[in-house]
């Protein structure tokens, strides 16, 4: 009995201490966050960005020492509302903040840290290696619904498109559908994800990153122009977009600092590359948030 | 219809019907163990994850995943005996207490990323609890609640009345009743709930995006003072747990052994899950025989 | 005298014990309420402003079949329709309880009744392991071995409510199961007893007399099943095919309230459309928990012995 009433009590000793926990843990934060705050940075948004990011911030803080760099997901969106209401220092986006409803982009600062491609991509079945963009806006559009309408397997097309609001669908709907609207159709959030269903179901069609292509599925060119890096550099190949690291109007500077990192050449001829972007020192053009593009 | 006949006849069906679950969880268990137990060694215990080379372990996940655990039980175990015990004992059977039912079971209802996002707006950036393991033990608590409310009052009022009555004729408070008599008697049963809703931590993923965060910053072992930001006891560092790892590899993962990582790391939360069910069955053995002297 | 006098006034240990062990309970009870109240404002209060501030029409939220949020039809009203959505979390909510629940009560039965010895320990060691498996890893079997099933059984892409209903029955039937196994157990072993005394054979017992008794537990436990596939979103949105369609069979791709919502929540911006609709969606599933919960209830109090 006695014993009963000692775990009890021990079980509620250990309760009210997890709450005390949360208590100080919230105090003691607040707490540091207010001195050292200059040191402590946090980058939140886009997945596709996220293990560049990640990385960089391991590599800069064993080179800065005191240095202290949290890396989250969350999504593009999450990324850019959270920065815009100063939560966070840093929103990763794979979107131009003025292509986001409910942001403005007035009061952000776009730094762009890398150039990501990417490529429609079909499954093996199908038969297909190369369209036209106008068969790819049908296709996308509803408007082909056969792959042998376009030279492939008498094969019903299911299209898989990405999420409403992100930044791959933005892109490739500006790129390719110029302005119409997409069919309705399956809707995946994530490259990983979209490879899976795209490389085991027979029609399938769809678009990831160039860092997701693989021999399970059949990257198209269009045009006859291949998905490669070299033609992105040129614009050749014109589905692209810039990957964003988002500060306030008035950056940390620690934050500041740490971007300018991950625009070194070091970071964008090592780190990036090795990821399967596209550094941004290597473009000949630049784009703006309207989809116009400029020789360099 | 002859009743013997029926008994066969239903027998029959349960016996068929267990077949296909036992079937069907068995192929479900061999698929994952069969997957990911070759992926599994010394070294992908040991090390730590990388970003995009091959090679990467899950040391701090595993131990995000545990630490992420005792934290959660922490904070809801005592809420939630203390709210099990209200609703089975002291409860009045009113409209109000069915209120608080119907409350606790539409909680447990909420989908996993309503309460992430809550708890990232709250605790995260309201509180400034930032990405931690102690934000992602509150989120966790509210799934855990009501599972474990419910399981704790099943089982104090599966205890039968005699015992109450016992206690009541020696002069005991209903309280030292309940702690002293019911509580030891209903220990299985409460087990069960605990390894359950440990189960539910174990693998959730979508509310910690949101609040333990999807990056595992490196820790030192070696350090156990728990305001340290390095220390592996420090609840207030972000921590993604071995279900968020999965899900992070999935989905955006570039490695190029992407795809071992994860049925590797499926099949060791399976064993992980298995070693602490057996633990936590066998200290509720203990309990049980020790407070309730049935030794 | 005045001694024993004063010490038989005075609250009695018991007493005090009484009221300690009160406040700590009623503490309990009291901060899981405030929990409960403080999600329900803030989803109450995001969920609502897509009407408030965002002027959508409620019945043409709850009744409109297009869903694109940020896109206006032709009259310019936002195409904020949840009806697809709707209807497909009810589809396969209600699909996956219907198949799972006679398999959970088959499973309660072998374990409490028919044979505990055997079934006890080794079927409550593998549900219990059920539970923890994560989400996306139901996800990626769902869609490595249900969905290429059903494809080759059935056409079209695998990609549907049917898929989806397989994959939330195996995740919904260890809840389901453990707690009728709990249900099953509270029920009083004399009643067990009284009625094979009387002659009934096995099944008449567990038909006439366990099942009627524990039917409040077993609804209960179909409750916390539903639950659970109400708010699935990962494994669901991997099999189902997350394309925000009217359902026409179960084998064309739909999308439910979640699988919707863990898309496009990292995708919008907190305070616009696109956003509160989301978390509209999420008040809606909410309400919908909360009306399954009344009905079962109700269901459940007509066959409450103890009345």
């Amino acid at each position: 009995m006695l014993s009963m009433k000692k775990a009890l009590s021990f079980v509620t000793i250990l309760g009210v201490s997890g709450v005390l926990l949360a208590g100080c843990g919230n105090s003691s934060k607040s707490g540091s966050s207010s001195s050292s705050s200059s040191t402590k940075i946090t980058a939140v948004g886009s997945t596709a960005l996220q293990p560049l990011v990640e990385q960089a911030a391991t590599d800069y803080q064993n080179a800065n020492s005191g240095a202290s760099i949290t890396v989250q997901g969350g999504g593009s969106g999450t990324g850019l509302s959270q920065v815009q209401q100063k939560a966070v220092q840093i929103g990763n986006s794979d979107i131009f903040a003025e292509k986001q409803s409910g942001i403005k982009a007035s009061e952000l600062k776009d730094h762009q840290v890398a150039v990501v491609g990417m490529a429609p991509v079909v499954n093996k079945d199908a038969g297909v290696k190369n369209v036209t963009m106008d068969q790819l806006k049908k296709i996308f559009t509803g408007k082909i619904t056969n792959w042998k309408q376009v030279g492939g397997k008498d094969e019903k097309i299911s299209v898989v498109n990405r999420a409403k609001g992100s930044g791959t669908r933005a892109t490739f709907e500006q790129a390719v559908l110029g302005g119409a609207t997409a069919v309705k159709a399956q809707e995946q959030d994530s490259n990983g994800t979209v490879q899976k269903i795209v490389s085991s179901t027979p029609g399938a069609v769809s678009y990831l990153a160039f860092s997701f292509l693989n021999n399970k599925l059949q990257a198209l060119s269009i045009d006859n122009v291949k998905p490669t890096d070299a033609n992105v550099e040129t614009n050749k190949w014109k589905i692209w977009s810039y990957e964003h690291m988002y500060t306030p109007a008035t950056p940390n500077k620690e934050a500041e600092k740490f971007i300018k990192y991950i625009q070194s050449s070091k970071v964008q001829n090592g780190l990036v590359k090795k990821l399967g972007y596209i550094s941004i020192s290597n473009m000949k053009v630049t784009k703006d948030a309207n989809n116009k593009v400029t020789n360099k | 219809m002859n009743p013997k006949i029926a008994n066969k006849i239903a027998d029959a069906v349960i016996y068929i019907l267990v077949a296909i679950v036992v079937i069907i969880l068995a192929l479900l268990i061999g698929f994952i163990l069969i997957t990911g137990i070759p992926h599994i060694s010394w070294h992908f215990l040991t090390s730590v994850s990388q970003s995009f080379s091959a090679g990467g372990g899950i040391r701090d996940q595993l131990f995000n995943s545990i630490y992420l655990l005792i934290l959660t039980l922490i904070i809801s175990f005592p809420i939630a005996l203390g709210s099990g015990i209200y609703l089975a004992e002291y409860a009045p059977k009113n409209w109000f207490t069915s209120l608080i039912q119907t409350a606790i079971e539409v909680l447990s209802s909420l989908p996993s990323i309503i309460v992430g996002l809550f708890c990232y707006l709250l605790f995260v950036i309201e509180f400034q609890l930032g990405f931690s393991i102690l934000s992602g033990a509150i989120a966790l608590t509210f799934f855990n609640l009501p599972l474990l409310t419910r399981s704790i009052q099943e089982s104090l009022e599966s205890v039968p009345d005699l015992q109450r009555q016992a206690g009541a004729s020696l002069g005991l408070s209903r309280w030292k009743t309940i702690t002293g008599i019911i509580f030891p008697i209903a220990i299985p049963g409460i087990i069960t709930g605990i390894i359950l809703s440990a189960g539910r931590v174990f693998g959730e993923a979508a509310a910690l995006i949101y609040t333990a965060g999807e990056s595992a910053p490196a820790i030192s072992y070696s350090n156990f003072n728990p305001f340290n930001p390095a220390s592996f006891l420090n609840p207030m560092r972000p921590a993604e747990t071995l279900a968020v790892h999965i899900w992070k590899v999935n989905t955006e993962g570039v490695t190029p052994d992407a795809s071992q990582i994860s049925s590797g790391s499926s099949a060791v939360l399976i064993i992980v899950i298995l070693i602490f069910n057996l633990g936590a069955h066998y200290l509720g053995k203990h309990l049980y025989d020790k407070m309730t002297a049935s030794k | 005298m005045d001694q024993i006098k004063a010490k038989l006034m005075k609250p009695s240990k018991e007493t005090k014990q009484e009221t300690v062990g009160k406040i700590i309970s009623y503490t309990c009870i009291v901060a899981i309420m405030l929990l409960v109240l403080l999600v329900l404002y803030f989803i109450i209060s995001f969920g609502m402003s897509t009407f408030t501030k965002n002027n959508v029409n409620l019945w043409s939220f709850l009744s409109g079949t297009n869903w694109s949020p940020g896109q206006v039809d032709a009259h310019g009203n936002p195409e904020v329709g949840a009806l697809p959505m709707i209807v497909t979390s009810f589809a396969v909510t209600i699909l996956s309880a219907l198949v799972a629940t006679p398999f959970a009560i088959a499973v309660s039965l072998f374990m409490t009744i028919i044979a505990p010895k055997h079934g006890k320990g080794f079927l409550q060691a593998i549900i219990e392991l059920l539970v923890g498996i994560p989400s996306v890893v139901y996800g990626y079997i769902g869609l490595t071995l249900v969905v290429p099933f059903i494809r080759h059984l059935y056409g079209g892409t695998g990609f549907g409510i049917l898929s989806g209903t397989i994959v939330l029955f195996v995740m919904v039937l260890p809840t389901i199961t453990s707690l009728t196994v709990d249900s099953l157990k509270a029920v009083p072993r004399y009643y067990l007893e009284a009625s094979l005394a009387l002659g009934a054979t096995r099944w008449q017992t567990i038909y006439k007399v366990i099942l009627r008794a524990a039917t409040p537990g077993i609804l209960t436990a179909i409750i916390f099943g539903m639950a659970r596939a109400f708010g699935e979103a990962l494994a669901v949105q991997m099999v189902i095919g997350n394309a925000t369609l009217m359902p026409k069979s179960l084998l064309t791709p739909a999308a439910t309230l979640t699988s919707q919502l863990t898309t496009g929540i990292g995708n919008t911006v907190m305070g616009s459309l696109p956003n509160n609709a989301l978390w509209s969606l999420a008040l809606i599933l909410l309400l919908m928990s909360l009306v399954f919960n009344i009905a079962v209830k109700f269901v459940g109090s007509k066959g409450d012995l103890n009345k």
